[in-house]
């Protein structure tokens, strides 16, 4: 078990080296073999995986424990945390047994609403918002503290992560919704799938002129579509994905068999181009049940695997102005 | 909205209104039922206690489904949809909307901070005339104050 303060992810933004994460989404039975098995489809090609906290509101293994899980298998976690099902004592709580096992990394979001999910009838909790949640866990860390005020000791030690969807309207807010998020303790940012890279490039100006990335390392998300279907889905049953006309055309154009081709020329085109961006920190793979082709496609995005750049705490900072722990 | 809301800034008549009104629970029940009423047909108004509209451009937070008080979530629709109710404006489009007009945007990038529910059904206006509102938003970021994220409120601050 890597120690927090040595975690591969924390070295990649501290180093400027372009980082790479990826999704381990949990399954609903009580099978670890299912972490195990995505887990070694990653392991040498992400810094860390983020272990989903039942995604889109469907019952699944917790991430705190699928976290454990990737942590033996040889996978740095990033512990999500929703505020959708728990309230500040739970979370707080749950932040507090990360700290405990080592967990490294933790990322913190509201989550999908309930009526997206497999118990539409469930209460809604929403105690906190997601950028409290990031105040309250920087609170925890750096001051010790409980939002009661009683002392947590010693202190969890993990890397502060959030997300943001440049894509969703008010789109000219949405770097300042960084900026909340930064400032109250965010220390890397995950993003929605990047499709439409000239809107991405309109917020990371603004997030750079905000001076943003220096405080925090942006992880641009990016994922291979693999059928017509699945992006009808991604557009109309998936909250806040953009996905632009051009490349609906683009997918549409081929014939079916085509299109997973298509999907993956198209990733790797976008892996690249944000590659280019120097104020991208690195790309976050999301690849829903086909998590055995994102190996190809970081590959293909020229992206080396990362035995080939092992971190070490030692590495000399080439992006001195890099403050992320 | 903002030229009104100077009317209803503490001063030492609402003070002495406020306290007036908690010493006397039948008025009390009365005046909140009337800012309920109010509120609730204006803004839409919950009854959190812990009135967020001065700083959300008059849109409330607490009528988003998932009671966001630091701005949208990631699932709003390329028109502005609600994630959850499609058919109505997400409540922080209409407060961007209406602070930009204003030239209040900067109101919207403030920290919100947890709310306590045990203000839920309370009069917020007896609360703020009486400043028990002071600590629900703040420009810092945190980095200097010692308790940053915990209200200044609450009775006796951090504890041991």
């Amino acid at each position: 078990m890597s120690s927090p303060e040595q975690g591969r992810l924390r070295a990649a933004l501290r180093s400027g080296r372009f980082a790479v994460t990826a999704e381990i989404g949990p399954p609903r039975g009580a099978d670890a073999q299912a972490i195990v098995g995505k887990a070694d489809l990653l392991r040498d090609w992400v810094d860390a995986a983020n272990i989903t906290d039942n995604q889109g509101s469907h019952t699944r293994l917790a991430s705190w424990a699928g976290s454990i899980l990737a942590m033996r298998s040889g996978v740095e976690p990033v512990m999500q945390l929703t505020t959708r099902d728990r309230n500040r004592i739970a979370l707080q709580s749950d932040l507090i047994s990360a700290g405990a096992v080592g967990i490294p990394n933790v990322l913190m979001l509201s989550g999908d609403h309930p009526t997206f999910g497999d118990h539409p009838d469930a209460m809604p909790v929403f105690d906190l918002d997601s950028v409290q949640l990031i105040w309250t866990a920087r609170l925890m860390r750096d001051q010790g503290r409980l939002l009661s005020g009683k002392p947590v000791r010693p202190a969890p030690q993990w890397l502060i992560g959030a997300v943001e969807n440049p894509f969703a309207p008010p789109l000219r807010f949405r770097a300042q919704r960084m900026a909340k998020k930064v400032a109250a303790g965010a220390e890397f940012i995950q993003t929605q799938f990047v499709f439409d890279l000239e809107i991405f490039s309109r917020w990371m100006g603004e997030v750079t002129d905000l001076g943003l990335e220096k405080r925090c390392g942006v992880i641009a998300g990016v994922g291979p579509i693999r059928t017509v279907r699945a992006m009808e889905f991604m557009q109309s049953k998936v909250p806040g994905i953009h996905i632009p006309d051009q490349v609906v055309r683009r997918l549409r154009g081929v014939t079916s068999d085509q299109v997973a081709a298509e999907g993956m020329a198209l990733c790797v085109e976008t892996i690249e181009a944000l590659r280019e961006m120097t104020a991208v920190a690195g790309v976050h793979v999301m690849a829903f049940g086909q998590e055995h082709v994102v190996p190809e496609l970081l590959e293909r995005a020229g992206v080396p695997p990362r035995t080939a750049t092992a971190p070490s705490a030692t590495a000399g900072s080439n992006r001195e102005d890099h403050d992320a722990r | 909205m903002y030229r009104l809301h100077r009317l209803l800034r503490p001063n030492p008549a609402n003070l002495f209104l406020a306290r007036l009104l908690e010493r006397h629970p039948r008025l009390n029940r009365w005046f909140t039922e009337a800012e309920k009423q109010v509120k609730g047909a204006a803004f839409g108004c919950r009854m959190c206690g812990q009135c967020a509209l001065p700083a959300t451009g008059y849109a409330c937070p607490m009528t988003c489904p998932k009671q966001l008080r630091n701005g949208p979530c990631g699932g709003v629709s390329a028109t502005g949809g609600c994630e959850v109710y499609p058919d109505t404006q997400c409540v922080w489009v209409t407060a961007y909307e209406r602070t930009e007009t204003e030239g209040r945007v900067s109101d919207l990038t403030l920290l919100q901070r947890p709310i306590d529910h045990r203000e839920w059904g309370k009069s917020s206006w007896i609360n703020y005339w009486q400043g028990r509102d002071e600590g629900l938003w703040t420009e810092d970021d945190g980095l200097t104050r010692t308790h940053l994220v915990l209200t200044d409120l609450r009775a006796g601050g951090p504890q041991e």
